[in-house]
Protein backbone atom coordinates (compact mmCIF):
# COMPACT_ATOMS: atom_id res chain seq x y z
CA UNK A 1 0.00 0.00 0.00
CA UNK A 2 3.27 2.70 1.02
CA UNK A 3 4.57 1.41 -2.19
CA UNK A 4 1.75 2.79 -4.18
CA UNK A 5 1.62 5.74 -2.80
CA UNK A 6 5.23 6.26 -3.45
CA UNK A 7 4.96 5.69 -7.10
CA UNK A 8 1.80 7.40 -7.11
CA UNK A 9 3.47 10.82 -5.26
CA UNK A 10 6.54 10.56 -7.27
CA UNK A 11 4.67 10.07 -10.80
CA UNK A 12 2.54 13.14 -10.15
CA UNK A 13 5.75 14.97 -9.14
CA UNK A 14 7.51 14.42 -12.15
CA UNK A 15 4.59 14.93 -14.78
CA UNK A 16 4.04 18.26 -12.45
CA UNK A 17 7.64 19.43 -13.06
CA UNK A 18 7.60 18.46 -17.02
CA UNK A 19 4.53 20.27 -17.51
CA UNK A 20 5.50 23.19 -15.70
CA UNK A 21 8.94 23.21 -17.15
CA UNK A 22 8.25 25.17 -20.07
CA UNK A 23 6.05 27.73 -18.47
CA UNK A 24 9.26 28.95 -16.72
CA UNK A 25 11.22 28.79 -20.06
CA UNK A 26 12.03 32.33 -21.26
CA UNK A 27 12.50 33.50 -24.68
CA UNK A 28 15.10 35.81 -23.69
CA UNK A 29 16.50 37.45 -20.15
CA UNK A 30 13.96 38.37 -17.54
CA UNK A 31 13.52 42.42 -17.07
CA UNK A 32 15.74 41.72 -13.62
CA UNK A 33 18.66 40.21 -15.73
CA UNK A 34 18.36 42.57 -18.78
CA UNK A 35 19.53 45.23 -16.07
CA UNK A 36 22.45 43.23 -14.32
CA UNK A 37 23.52 42.42 -17.75
CA UNK A 38 23.64 45.41 -19.27
CA UNK A 39 24.42 47.28 -16.22
CA UNK A 40 26.90 45.47 -14.37
CA UNK A 41 30.05 45.81 -16.07
CA UNK A 42 29.49 49.40 -15.90
CA UNK A 43 28.05 49.38 -12.22
CA UNK A 44 31.13 47.30 -11.12
CA UNK A 45 33.85 47.28 -13.50
CA UNK A 46 33.93 43.26 -12.92
CA UNK A 47 34.34 40.85 -15.93
CA UNK A 48 32.20 38.00 -14.55
CA UNK A 49 28.36 39.04 -14.44
CA UNK A 50 27.56 35.98 -11.84
CA UNK A 51 30.23 37.70 -9.52
CA UNK A 52 28.21 40.64 -9.54
CA UNK A 53 24.94 39.46 -8.60
CA UNK A 54 26.38 37.03 -6.08
CA UNK A 55 28.22 40.18 -4.55
CA UNK A 56 26.70 43.01 -5.13
CA UNK A 57 23.40 42.90 -6.26
CA UNK A 58 22.06 39.80 -4.22
CA UNK A 59 25.00 40.69 -1.69
CA UNK A 60 22.43 40.53 1.28
CA UNK A 61 21.29 36.76 0.17
CA UNK A 62 25.14 35.79 -0.20
CA UNK A 63 25.26 37.44 3.60
CA UNK A 64 22.31 35.50 4.54
CA UNK A 65 23.45 31.73 2.92
CA UNK A 66 26.66 32.11 4.65
CA UNK A 67 24.99 32.66 8.37
CA UNK A 68 23.16 29.76 7.42
CA UNK A 69 26.15 27.30 6.49
CA UNK A 70 28.02 29.31 9.45
CA UNK A 71 24.57 27.77 11.55
CA UNK A 72 24.70 24.54 10.19
CA UNK A 73 28.01 23.98 11.01
CA UNK A 74 27.76 24.81 14.98
CA UNK A 75 24.29 22.68 14.63
CA UNK A 76 26.27 19.67 13.92
CA UNK A 77 29.33 20.17 15.78
CA UNK A 78 25.93 20.98 18.88
CA UNK A 79 24.86 17.82 18.08
CA UNK A 80 28.43 15.54 18.02
CA UNK A 81 29.54 17.08 21.13
CA UNK A 82 31.16 15.20 23.81
CA UNK A 83 28.83 12.33 25.64
CA UNK A 84 29.16 8.79 25.61
CA UNK A 85 27.95 6.27 23.38
CA UNK A 86 29.57 8.00 20.18
CA UNK A 87 31.70 5.40 18.77
CA UNK A 88 34.97 6.26 16.91
CA UNK A 89 37.44 4.02 15.28
CA UNK A 90 40.84 4.22 16.90
CA UNK A 91 42.87 6.20 14.43
CA UNK A 92 45.42 4.51 12.60
CA UNK A 93 49.19 6.80 11.72
CA UNK A 94 49.21 7.63 8.09
CA UNK A 95 51.48 6.29 6.59
CA UNK A 96 54.88 8.44 5.63
CA UNK A 97 54.27 8.82 2.16
CA UNK A 98 50.70 10.79 3.09
CA UNK A 99 52.58 12.47 5.76
CA UNK A 100 55.35 13.99 3.55
CA UNK A 101 52.82 14.50 0.53
CA UNK A 102 50.40 16.43 2.73
CA UNK A 103 53.12 18.75 3.82
CA UNK A 104 54.19 19.50 0.58
CA UNK A 105 50.66 20.04 -1.21
CA UNK A 106 49.25 22.11 1.75
CA UNK A 107 50.86 25.25 0.58
CA UNK A 108 50.02 25.04 -2.81
CA UNK A 109 46.65 23.51 -1.97
CA UNK A 110 46.17 26.92 -0.12
CA UNK A 111 47.51 29.05 -2.66
CA UNK A 112 45.19 28.09 -5.53
CA UNK A 113 42.36 28.51 -3.43
CA UNK A 114 43.23 32.12 -2.56
CA UNK A 115 43.66 32.50 -6.34
CA UNK A 116 40.62 31.10 -7.22
CA UNK A 117 38.87 33.64 -4.80
CA UNK A 118 41.22 36.68 -5.12
CA UNK A 119 40.56 36.59 -8.80
CA UNK A 120 36.43 36.23 -8.47
CA UNK A 121 35.43 39.15 -10.14
CA UNK A 122 37.37 38.42 -13.45
CA UNK A 123 37.39 34.39 -14.12
CA UNK A 124 34.82 31.77 -12.99
CA UNK A 125 34.87 30.91 -9.25
CA UNK A 126 35.24 32.83 -5.93
CA UNK A 127 34.53 32.83 -2.41
CA UNK A 128 32.68 29.59 -2.23
CA UNK A 129 35.10 27.90 -4.48
CA UNK A 130 38.25 28.55 -3.34
CA UNK A 131 36.85 28.27 0.40
CA UNK A 132 36.34 24.67 -1.03
CA UNK A 133 39.66 24.37 -2.00
CA UNK A 134 41.24 25.80 1.29
CA UNK A 135 39.04 23.54 3.16
CA UNK A 136 40.07 20.34 1.07
CA UNK A 137 43.94 21.17 1.89
CA UNK A 138 42.90 21.22 5.33
CA UNK A 139 41.34 17.78 4.92
CA UNK A 140 44.43 16.77 3.49
CA UNK A 141 46.14 18.09 6.88
CA UNK A 142 43.66 16.36 8.89
CA UNK A 143 44.25 12.66 7.03
CA UNK A 144 48.00 12.67 7.42
CA UNK A 145 48.03 14.41 11.09
CA UNK A 146 45.55 12.47 13.15
CA UNK A 147 47.01 13.29 16.41
CA UNK A 148 47.44 16.83 15.88
CA UNK A 149 44.40 19.21 16.75
CA UNK A 150 43.60 22.18 14.43
CA UNK A 151 44.16 25.33 15.75
CA UNK A 152 40.35 25.99 16.52
CA UNK A 153 41.10 29.49 17.96
CA UNK A 154 42.58 30.56 14.69
CA UNK A 155 39.90 28.91 12.23
CA UNK A 156 37.19 30.91 14.58
CA UNK A 157 38.57 34.43 14.67
CA UNK A 158 39.13 33.83 10.96
CA UNK A 159 35.24 33.53 10.58
CA UNK A 160 34.13 35.73 12.66
CA UNK A 161 36.55 38.31 11.75
CA UNK A 162 35.64 37.85 7.76
CA UNK A 163 32.22 37.65 8.47
CA UNK A 164 32.65 41.21 10.32
CA UNK A 165 34.39 42.42 7.38
CA UNK A 166 31.74 41.57 5.09
CA UNK A 167 29.05 43.35 7.06
CA UNK A 168 32.17 46.68 7.83
CA UNK A 169 31.65 46.89 3.89
CA UNK A 170 28.10 46.47 3.90
CA UNK A 171 27.98 49.11 5.84
CA UNK A 172 30.33 51.36 3.77
CA UNK A 173 28.76 50.90 1.53
CA UNK A 174 25.46 52.46 3.11
CA UNK A 175 27.41 55.16 4.49
CA UNK A 176 29.05 56.27 1.04
CA UNK A 177 26.63 54.94 -1.57
CA UNK A 178 23.77 55.27 0.00
CA UNK A 179 22.49 51.51 0.18
CA UNK A 180 23.89 48.77 1.60
CA UNK A 181 26.71 46.76 -0.02
CA UNK A 182 26.65 49.66 -2.60
CA UNK A 183 29.72 49.75 -4.51
CA UNK A 184 30.28 53.24 -4.54
CA UNK A 185 32.89 55.63 -2.94
CA UNK A 186 34.47 53.12 -1.44
CA UNK A 187 37.10 51.90 -3.10
CA UNK A 188 37.90 53.14 -6.78
CA UNK A 189 36.72 50.95 -9.44
CA UNK A 190 39.26 50.91 -11.41
CA UNK A 191 39.96 49.53 -15.18
CA UNK A 192 38.42 46.68 -16.32
CA UNK A 193 40.78 42.98 -16.29
CA UNK A 194 42.82 44.34 -13.90
CA UNK A 195 43.40 42.65 -10.30
CA UNK A 196 42.81 45.21 -8.12
CA UNK A 197 39.67 46.89 -10.06
CA UNK A 198 35.31 46.10 -8.94
CA UNK A 199 35.57 48.35 -6.34
CA UNK A 200 34.79 46.49 -3.06
CA UNK A 201 34.17 42.88 -4.73
CA UNK A 202 37.29 41.41 -4.67
CA UNK A 203 37.30 42.68 -0.84
CA UNK A 204 34.06 41.25 0.19
CA UNK A 205 34.81 37.84 -1.89
CA UNK A 206 38.10 37.46 0.10
CA UNK A 207 36.09 37.87 3.09
CA UNK A 208 33.49 35.07 1.59
CA UNK A 209 36.28 32.63 0.59
CA UNK A 210 37.93 32.67 4.34
CA UNK A 211 34.44 32.31 6.16
CA UNK A 212 33.65 29.44 3.29
CA UNK A 213 37.28 28.12 3.57
CA UNK A 214 37.27 28.23 7.83
CA UNK A 215 33.62 27.08 8.06
CA UNK A 216 34.03 23.82 6.24
CA UNK A 217 37.39 22.72 7.60
CA UNK A 218 36.03 23.39 10.68
CA UNK A 219 32.81 21.12 9.20
CA UNK A 220 35.50 18.23 8.50
CA UNK A 221 37.19 18.77 11.82
CA UNK A 222 33.98 18.00 13.62
CA UNK A 223 32.88 15.25 11.89
CA UNK A 224 35.60 13.66 11.99
CA UNK A 225 36.65 13.94 15.32
CA UNK A 226 33.99 14.86 18.08
CA UNK A 227 33.88 12.96 20.64
CA UNK A 228 37.25 12.00 20.20
CA UNK A 229 38.61 12.75 23.43
CA UNK A 230 36.11 10.49 25.49
CA UNK A 231 37.88 7.32 23.88
CA UNK A 232 40.98 8.29 24.79
CA UNK A 233 40.42 9.39 28.45
CA UNK B 1 8.71 22.78 -25.82
CA UNK B 2 11.25 22.78 -28.18
CA UNK B 3 13.66 24.77 -26.60
CA UNK B 4 16.83 22.53 -26.80
CA UNK B 5 17.28 22.04 -22.90
CA UNK B 6 15.03 18.68 -22.87
CA UNK B 7 17.59 16.69 -22.24
CA UNK B 8 18.97 18.87 -19.29
CA UNK B 9 14.96 19.03 -17.61
CA UNK B 10 14.79 15.48 -17.95
CA UNK B 11 17.62 14.74 -16.37
CA UNK B 12 16.81 16.63 -13.56
CA UNK B 13 13.48 15.63 -13.40
CA UNK B 14 15.00 12.15 -13.19
CA UNK B 15 17.15 12.90 -10.66
CA UNK B 16 14.72 14.86 -8.48
CA UNK B 17 12.31 11.42 -8.69
CA UNK B 18 15.15 9.46 -7.83
CA UNK B 19 16.53 11.10 -4.81
CA UNK B 20 12.76 11.10 -3.42
CA UNK B 21 12.37 7.43 -4.32
CA UNK B 22 15.14 6.98 -1.71
CA UNK B 23 13.91 8.94 0.67
CA UNK B 24 10.48 7.21 0.48
CA UNK B 25 11.25 3.65 0.06
CA UNK B 26 14.52 3.06 1.40
CA UNK B 27 14.76 1.95 5.62
CA UNK B 28 18.67 3.24 5.80
CA UNK B 29 19.27 6.59 7.64
CA UNK B 30 21.97 7.30 5.36
CA UNK B 31 20.02 6.38 2.54
CA UNK B 32 17.58 8.96 3.19
CA UNK B 33 20.17 11.82 3.32
CA UNK B 34 22.08 10.46 0.18
CA UNK B 35 18.52 10.82 -1.30
CA UNK B 36 17.97 14.23 0.04
CA UNK B 37 21.67 14.99 -1.39
CA UNK B 38 20.55 13.57 -5.44
CA UNK B 39 17.35 15.44 -5.12
CA UNK B 40 19.26 18.46 -4.21
CA UNK B 41 21.71 18.42 -7.23
CA UNK B 42 18.56 17.59 -9.58
CA UNK B 43 17.06 21.07 -8.22
CA UNK B 44 20.03 22.71 -9.03
CA UNK B 45 20.94 21.45 -12.36
CA UNK B 46 16.45 21.97 -13.34
CA UNK B 47 16.91 26.00 -12.09
CA UNK B 48 20.18 26.49 -13.97
CA UNK B 49 18.62 24.55 -17.03
CA UNK B 50 15.58 26.57 -16.66
CA UNK B 51 17.90 29.87 -17.32
CA UNK B 52 19.83 28.43 -20.34
CA UNK B 53 18.92 30.01 -23.11
CA UNK B 54 20.34 28.16 -26.31
CA UNK B 55 23.27 29.64 -28.02
CA UNK B 56 24.49 31.68 -25.88
CA UNK B 57 27.85 31.82 -23.86
CA UNK B 58 28.84 32.63 -20.28
CA UNK B 59 27.68 35.41 -18.02
CA UNK B 60 31.81 36.56 -18.53
CA UNK B 61 32.36 39.33 -19.94
CA UNK B 62 36.00 38.89 -22.47
CA UNK B 63 36.10 41.68 -24.80
CA UNK B 64 36.96 45.25 -23.81
CA UNK B 65 34.81 46.86 -26.89
CA UNK B 66 31.53 45.32 -25.17
CA UNK B 67 31.32 47.86 -22.67
CA UNK B 68 32.48 51.16 -24.89
CA UNK B 69 29.00 52.39 -24.69
CA UNK B 70 25.23 51.83 -24.22
CA UNK B 71 24.77 49.63 -27.03
CA UNK B 72 27.41 47.57 -27.09
CA UNK B 73 26.61 46.67 -23.57
CA UNK B 74 22.96 45.79 -25.21
CA UNK B 75 24.49 43.81 -27.57
CA UNK B 76 26.35 41.54 -25.02
CA UNK B 77 23.57 41.40 -22.86
CA UNK B 78 22.07 39.66 -25.89
CA UNK B 79 25.26 37.66 -25.77
CA UNK B 80 25.36 35.55 -22.34
CA UNK B 81 22.87 33.31 -20.68
CA UNK B 82 20.98 34.53 -17.36
CA UNK B 83 22.87 35.17 -14.43
CA UNK B 84 20.78 35.07 -11.83
CA UNK B 85 19.69 31.41 -11.59
CA UNK B 86 23.53 30.84 -11.51
CA UNK B 87 23.50 32.96 -8.62
CA UNK B 88 21.25 31.29 -6.97
CA UNK B 89 22.65 28.13 -7.85
CA UNK B 90 25.87 28.73 -6.41
CA UNK B 91 24.79 30.16 -3.07
CA UNK B 92 22.07 27.29 -2.97
CA UNK B 93 24.98 24.38 -3.29
CA UNK B 94 26.34 25.80 -0.46
CA UNK B 95 23.49 25.63 1.89
CA UNK B 96 22.84 22.05 0.31
CA UNK B 97 26.51 21.03 2.04
CA UNK B 98 25.51 22.40 5.05
CA UNK B 99 21.76 20.62 5.65
CA UNK B 100 23.69 17.43 4.63
CA UNK B 101 26.55 18.37 7.33
CA UNK B 102 23.37 18.80 10.06
CA UNK B 103 21.38 15.42 8.57
CA UNK B 104 24.75 13.55 8.95
CA UNK B 105 25.51 14.64 12.37
CA UNK B 106 22.28 13.73 13.68
CA UNK B 107 22.74 10.17 12.06
CA UNK B 108 25.40 9.62 14.09
CA UNK B 109 24.32 10.48 17.11
CA UNK B 110 20.93 8.22 16.60
CA UNK B 111 23.03 5.26 15.41
CA UNK B 112 25.32 6.29 18.77
CA UNK B 113 21.64 5.86 21.01
CA UNK B 114 20.46 3.37 18.95
CA UNK B 115 22.95 1.13 17.93
CA UNK B 116 21.12 1.11 14.39
CA UNK B 117 20.36 2.99 11.26
CA UNK B 118 16.84 1.48 10.27
CA UNK B 119 14.77 4.04 10.86
CA UNK B 120 11.85 1.96 11.75
CA UNK B 121 13.59 1.45 15.31
CA UNK B 122 13.80 5.44 15.86
CA UNK B 123 9.38 5.15 16.39
CA UNK B 124 9.25 6.84 20.11
CA UNK B 125 8.01 10.17 18.82
CA UNK B 126 5.78 8.77 16.52
CA UNK B 127 1.85 8.80 17.48
CA UNK C 1 14.61 13.74 -35.87
CA UNK C 2 16.04 11.47 -33.97
CA UNK C 3 17.40 11.76 -30.75
CA UNK C 4 20.74 11.58 -31.69
CA UNK C 5 21.12 14.49 -34.41
CA UNK C 6 18.60 16.35 -31.90
CA UNK C 7 20.79 16.53 -28.92
CA UNK C 8 24.56 16.38 -28.43
CA UNK C 9 26.18 12.52 -27.96
CA UNK C 10 28.54 13.80 -25.16
CA UNK C 11 25.25 15.04 -23.22
CA UNK C 12 23.67 11.69 -23.90
CA UNK C 13 26.43 10.12 -22.67
CA UNK C 14 26.55 12.18 -19.58
CA UNK C 15 22.92 11.95 -18.70
CA UNK C 16 22.58 8.22 -19.27
CA UNK C 17 25.54 8.18 -16.80
CA UNK C 18 24.26 10.53 -14.01
CA UNK C 19 20.71 8.63 -14.32
CA UNK C 20 22.22 4.97 -13.64
CA UNK C 21 24.89 6.30 -11.31
CA UNK C 22 21.48 7.81 -9.37
CA UNK C 23 20.04 4.98 -9.27
CA UNK C 24 23.00 2.64 -8.52
CA UNK C 25 23.29 5.41 -5.46
CA UNK C 26 20.39 4.26 -4.01
CA UNK C 27 19.78 0.30 -4.93
CA UNK C 28 23.75 -0.42 -3.75
CA UNK C 29 23.68 -2.30 -0.52
CA UNK C 30 26.89 -1.48 0.30
CA UNK C 31 26.98 2.04 1.78
CA UNK C 32 30.42 3.62 0.98
CA UNK C 33 29.94 2.32 -3.16
CA UNK C 34 26.47 4.41 -2.84
CA UNK C 35 28.24 7.19 -1.67
CA UNK C 36 30.79 7.03 -4.40
CA UNK C 37 27.93 6.73 -6.76
CA UNK C 38 26.52 9.66 -5.58
CA UNK C 39 29.61 11.25 -5.91
CA UNK C 40 30.20 10.19 -9.84
CA UNK C 41 26.38 12.28 -9.73
CA UNK C 42 27.67 14.88 -8.77
CA UNK C 43 30.93 15.09 -10.68
CA UNK C 44 28.99 14.66 -14.57
CA UNK C 45 26.83 17.02 -13.18
CA UNK C 46 29.31 19.76 -12.96
CA UNK C 47 30.00 18.79 -16.68
CA UNK C 48 26.69 19.51 -17.51
CA UNK C 49 26.56 22.81 -15.48
CA UNK C 50 30.04 23.75 -18.15
CA UNK C 51 27.41 22.42 -21.14
CA UNK C 52 24.89 24.82 -19.79
CA UNK C 53 27.54 27.98 -20.16
CA UNK C 54 27.71 27.84 -16.06
CA UNK C 55 31.09 28.05 -15.35
CA UNK C 56 31.18 29.12 -11.65
CA UNK C 57 28.43 26.61 -10.75
CA UNK C 58 30.32 24.38 -12.45
CA UNK C 59 33.32 24.84 -10.27
CA UNK C 60 30.87 24.77 -7.27
CA UNK C 61 29.31 21.98 -7.87
CA UNK C 62 32.68 20.15 -8.73
CA UNK C 63 34.75 21.30 -5.12
CA UNK C 64 31.66 21.46 -3.28
CA UNK C 65 29.26 18.81 -3.99
CA UNK C 66 31.70 16.29 -5.70
CA UNK C 67 34.55 16.59 -3.23
CA UNK C 68 33.45 18.32 0.48
CA UNK C 69 29.61 16.56 0.22
CA UNK C 70 31.23 12.90 -0.63
CA UNK C 71 34.45 13.38 2.63
CA UNK C 72 31.31 14.25 5.07
CA UNK C 73 29.45 11.17 3.40
CA UNK C 74 32.62 8.96 3.71
CA UNK C 75 33.22 9.77 7.58
CA UNK C 76 29.23 9.15 8.42
CA UNK C 77 29.41 5.48 7.11
CA UNK C 78 33.28 4.95 8.63
CA UNK C 79 31.26 6.32 12.28
CA UNK C 80 28.36 4.08 11.45
CA UNK C 81 28.42 0.69 9.27
CA UNK C 82 29.04 0.49 5.86
CA UNK C 83 26.31 -2.46 5.06
CA UNK C 84 22.90 -1.87 4.61
CA UNK C 85 21.52 -4.53 6.83
CA UNK C 86 18.36 -6.40 5.34
CA UNK C 87 15.79 -6.66 7.44
CA UNK C 88 12.46 -7.86 7.39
Amino acid sequence: MKQIVAVVALATLAILLWQLAPIAMPSGLGVVAQHYAEHGVQDNRGANLVTSVVVNYRGFDTLGEVTVLFLSVSGAAFVLRRRTGLEVHEPRRASEIVRTGARLLFAPIVLFGTYIFVHGHLTPGGGFQGGAVVASGVLLLLLANKDHPLPHGFLSWTESLSGLGFVAAGLAGLWAGGSFLANRGILPLGTWNQLFSAGVIPVIYTFVGLKVGSELATLLDVMMHAADEEVHQ
Amino acid sequence: MMAGNELYVGTAIGLIVIGFVAVLTRRNLLKIVLGFSIADTGVNLLIVSLGWLPGRTAPIVDDPSMFSDRAALAVNAARVVDPVPQALVLTAIVIGVGVTALMLAYVIRLYAVGGTLDVRQFGRLKW
Amino acid sequence: MDIVTLFNLEDLLICAVILVAALGAVLHRNLLAAVVFAGVVSLAVSYLFLRLSAPDVAMTEAAIGAGITTVIFLIAVRRTEEVEREEP
